[in-house]
């Protein structure tokens, strides 16, 4: 084009426009085209992807969380339970300014320190759109408050939840333990078991006690509801529905009652009390004292009742009758008396003449025993009755550490009771391979004799101890003790038990389990060092005291008790079980600093007897009497 | 003929039948979708048809204007309008973060909407002044009355007006036989500019062409529009969902349905057989339109024409094809369909000139 041009002819003017308009035709056809070829890729080929992202869009799960299982004590009274109340929730990653949501939300309903404080470590602990509860158990008038103001609050939802209570509080809560938020490292665990889809509408899981070991009973079984849900994620409708199957309940060996009243019996001390019935294993009584409240750790327990609790002297936390380990003291002798007599190392009728100490032969090493100037004549009964220790060095001494080693391992001593609840330590019975194991260095003859009065290396559980005491009671037979008797099929209602079948049981002659009941039955007769406890039990009431060393003491030094501070003073142990010819419960009972196992120890022991087989409440805690003798230990 | 048949004739003597019965058809398709769209709301429904009478009013009587008074109006409407917009730069009121309304006392109006129509109508006005005589100055300065307000209204910023009247000005350009040497030009230099087009842009706008590249990019932003779309678009299959039936559309997942983003909607109920059908009923109002430019005696009804046509092309590819997912994100509504009474009267008003072109006698130069 060379600048000008000129249309002269209409015509081919007329032409030219129709060609140009020709192609614009073209030009729209083309781009129709396009937009049909696009349709027909999306609607044909993609057709299968867009229509399942439209589903999915459409379409979410939403999970049913179960109703948690009961938690029940042996005669039905309830330990655990669910009850329904309103919360107030936060989802964290939907709200820019929480403490602003927070501040405005304590103008219309309480929010207290402790709540915020609470509030503040569960958003530290849990996922961003998590929703979390900032107030917890609101009441009506809060609830009807909180409505009408609702409208200020688009980011804070009122929910309704179940709360698991626990109504004994501190009086269960080394058994039942309890449930809490469900945290990260659940969340793992929970993955790598492949439980997780199972727990997408749960936001509580059992941490410790039963609650926790029996998690799997208790949690049941989340359904689902497949929700169509709009843009903004509220559910339109409901599509399909799957409902939940309630976890199942758990009845439990415990006696609720007879947990109060050994509760009871020990006042303010700390201790533990294990009680198990001999004939099946079923633990009647299990405390540790003191306790705590489970029902602060629901929510999230908040800062300060958690450092209370945690930095307390008392340590309430540490469940003392599962994870506490102390020598068992005196209340080992029974055990080797029977190892004497099973093993023939002693008869009944052999006589030491007691002046106070053992020596081995060739040293002038005084092992001494705890009464200055000794016992006199004893044989095995009398040794029993009255806590001879220097019987036990020569007897310890004729056995040897592997023969000792051997035969009281078979009542569960230095070894894990397999208790249904989580944390048991398995305690120490010494032998010659775990001092070499563990200490690298051989036995010497003179560890033996220490290890003859539960001394030296020996550690047991409260549990271990009334395990084994249950496995004498019984003679011989070993039933695995558990705390949960049945569980109740939350569907059909069916009881399953736990455990039906004993352990093991020993070959022991009759003879000689006899000869042991029968001095046990006299340390809480007149003249035995349970005398005071044991006075006027209208059944056969065998007991061991026992009583174990906190601070060492030098050869020579004399213990005095009032000259001891008094979280230094000794542990007292009792051991019993009643009636002694065809035992019922059999139990241990540990004082931690109550000094005589008689004195302190077996009136605990005989206020649970009493209630359990006579169903004789206490008159009050049980006081403590300083006449008993029994005394420190080398 | 009794009086009736005579007031009926009198009435239609300048309506192109095709023509009204094409927007008809699309009208009401637009009122059925929109039923759907807004969850079955009547009253916007009823607002919508109101908006219909009202462009079809105004549409009847452009027709019965003679194209020679339509011409006339040409230089006095652009200047209107050129000096609405500089009104609108210097005084216009911000809604949106966009300068696009004017308050004049009894109403605020939207010149671009005016320019519409003004520019292609200018510029057609001026390639009929120098028809014998056309230089490639006078194409230079067509371009430059196209240039002036559309650079005001990209300022203003309002992308999609800008596109449209961009290409109602170019289809004069190109129908007046602007040398494909000069086309071929013009596309160099417009992809030459993008760089400095892109640094003029807006970040919102920026967004929306980045957006269409990788919509993924930003799911919840500004890729959040297309995405859903396609997903409406895509699981509509071939027979559609079935109307009021489109999950997108009444769980809210659909943003903006009623107006720019009316054709998933239709496409999510209706499927690939809806949407062929709906192509096929456009073009037959643009093969209308071809006809009618075709047929048309001078240079300025020529142009305009097929300047109106091609136009109303234009916003049905550029709507559908950013639904779809082709295009970027830019507001222009589906014509005849989309809810809005101020496009359907710009739109209408074209539709009246076409069809005065059609029914009035024509005017063949000598």
């Amino acid at each position: 084009m060379s600048g000008t041009v000129e249309l002269r002819n209409h015509g081919r003017e007329l032409r030219y426009f129709q060609l140009r308009l020709a192609i614009s035709a073209g030009f729209v056809l083309l781009l129709f085209g396009l937009l049909f070829a696009r349709f027909f890729y999306l609607q044909v080929s993609q057709r299968e992807h867009y229509h399942t992202l439209a589903e999915a869009n459409r379409i979410s799960i939403s999970p049913l969380a179960p109703d948690r299982g009961l938690i029940l004590d042996r005669n039905g009274e309830v330990l655990a339970h669910n009850y329904s109340a309103y919360t107030l929730e936060i989802i964290p990653g939907r709200n820019a300014n929480l403490e602003a949501t927070i501040n405005e939300l304590a103008s219309v309903v309480e929010i207290a320190a402790r709540d915020r404080k609470r509030f503040k470590k569960l958003v530290g602990e849990s996922k961003r759109y998590e929703s979390l509860p900032i107030r917890t158990r609101l009441s009506d008038v809060e609830v009807a408050r909180f409505a009408a103001n609702r409208y200020r609050f688009p980011e804070v939802e009122i929910k309704a939840r179940l709360f698991r209570q626990y109504p004994k509080g501190e009086g269960t809560s080394h058994v039942v333990g309890y449930i809490s938020r469900i945290n990260h490292q659940d969340l793992k665990q929970l993955e790598a078991s492949g439980d997780s889809t199972n727990y997408r509408g749960s936001n509580y899981i059992g941490k410790i006690g039963i609650e926790q070991s029996y998690e799997k009973e208790l949690h049941g079984i989340t359904g689902f509801e497949e929700v169509e849900t709009d843009a903004s994620g509220r559910a339109v409708r409901v599509l399909s529905r799957t409902p939940p199957i309630s976890g199942n309940n758990l009845k439990l060996s415990l006696d609720a009652k007879l947990q109060e009243v050994a509760e009871q019996a020990f006042g303010d001390r700390r201790g533990a009390l294990v009680a198990i019935d001999p004939t099946s294993g079923d633990v009647l009584a299990f405390v540790s004292k003191p306790g705590f409240d489970p029902n602060l750790f629901v929510d999230g327990i908040d800062s300060e009742n958690w450092d209370l609790l945690n930095n307390s002297i008392d340590r309430p936390l540490n469940n003392r009758a599962l994870r506490g380990l102390y020598p068992p003291g005196s209340t080992f002798k029974p055990f080797m008396a029977l190892a004497g007599l099973e093993l023939k190392k002693r008869t009944p009728q052999y006589t030491i003449s007691d002046a106070g100490y053992f020596s081995l032969p060739g040293s002038s090493h005084r092992y001494r025993d705890w009464k200055v100037g000794g016992h006199g004549s004893v044989d095995l009964h009398k040794s029993l009755v009255i806590s001879c220790d220097t019987y036990y060095y020569g007897l310890a001494n004729d056995l040897g550490i592997a023969k000792i080693f051997s035969f009281i391992s078979q009542f569960g001593l230095g070894k894990l009771t397999g208790i249904d609840i989580e944390g048991e330590v398995p305690g120490l019975l010494p032998s010659q391979e775990w001092k070499m194991r563990r200490h690298k260095q051989k036995w010497y003859a003179g560890d033996t004799i220490s290890v003859g009065i539960g001394q030296g290396y020996n550690l047991a559980t409260p549990l271990q101890l009334a395990f084994a005491t249950a496995i004498l009671a019984g003679n011989g037979t070993a039933f695995r003790p558990h705390l949960v008797k049945q569980v109740q099929n939350s569907k059909t209602g069916a009881l399953r038990d736990i455990v039906t079948q004993p352990l093991y049981t020993l070959d022991l002659n009759p003879e000689n389990l006899t000869r042991v009941h029968n001095a046990l039955v006299d340390v809480t007769r007149p003249g035995g060092t349970a005398a005071r406890a044991g006075a006027g039990a209208a059944y056969t009431f065998a007991g061991k005291t026992g009583t174990s060393q906190v601070i060492g003491m030098k050869q020579g030094e004399k213990y005095v008790e009032s000259k001891i501070q008094e979280r230094h003073r000794d542990h007292a142990l009792f051991i019993a079980y009643a009636p002694a010819d065809k035992p019922k419960i059999a139990l241990a009972v540990l004082v931690e600093n109550g000094g005589h196992g008689g004195s302190t120890a077996a009136p605990i022991a005989r206020l649970v007897i009493d209630y359990f087989l006579l169903g004789k409440l206490p008159a009050g805690a049980a006081v403590e009497t300083a006449d008993d003798e029994e005394g420190a230990h080398d | 003929m009794t009086s009736s048949v005579r007031l009926w004739h009198y009435l239609t003597r300048y309506v192109d039948n095709f023509l009204l019965g094409g927007v008809l058809l699309l009208m009401l398709i637009g009122l059925l979708v929109l039923y759907s769209a807004t969850d079955a709301n009547l009253s916007r429904v009823s607002n919508q048809a109101i908006n219909m009478l009202v462009a079809l009013t105004v549409m009847w009587l452009v027709a019965n204007i003679p194209l020679q008074h339509i011409m006339r109006l040409a230089v006095p409407l652009y200047m209107i309008g050129l000096m609405l917009l500089i009104g609108v730069a210097l005084f216009g009121e911000i809604h949106n973060g966009a300068r696009r309304w004017l308050n004049i006392g009894v109403t605020r109006i939207q010149p671009s909407e005016l320019m519409k129509l003004a520019v292609p109508l200018m510029m057609a006005w001026y390639f009929d002044k120098h028809e014998t005589t056309l230089r490639l100055r006078d194409y230079a300065v067509a371009t430059l009355l196209l240039l002036l307000p559309l650079l005001l209204i990209l300022r203003q910023p309002d992308l999609g007006t800008t596109l449209l009247i961009a290409s109602s000005g170019f289809y004069v350009l190109f129908l007046a036989g602007l040398s494909w040497r000069i086309i071929a030009g013009l596309l160099l230099a417009a992809l030459g500019s993008l760089p400095v087009l892109w640094s003029m842009l807006h970040d919102y706008q920026r967004r929306r062409v980045m957006t269409l590249f990788d919509p993924t990019q930003d799911p919840l932003g500004a890729g959040y529009h297309t995405i859903q779309s396609t997903i409406a678009i895509g699981s509509g299959g071939v027979i559609g969902k079935g109307w009021q039936s489109g999950t997108q559309t009444h769980l809210d997942f659909l943003p903006e349905k009623s107006t720019d983003f009316i054709f998933a909607v239709f496409s999510e109920e209706f499927g690939l057989m809806g949407n062929i059908l709906l192509l096929l009923l456009y073009l037959v109002v643009i093969g209308r339109g071809m006809v009618i430019t075709a047929n048309a005696s001078t240079q300025f009804t020529r142009l305009i024409a097929g300047s109106i046509t091609l136009t109303f092309f234009t916003y049905i590819f550029v709507n559908i094809g950013m639904v779809a997912g082709i295009l970027p994100v830019v507001g222009v509504p589906l014509p005849l369909i989309s809810y809005g009474g101020t496009s359907m009267v710009t739109m209408l008003l074209g539709f009246g000139i076409l069809m005065s072109i059609q029914t009035h006698p024509k005017l063949v130069k000598t």
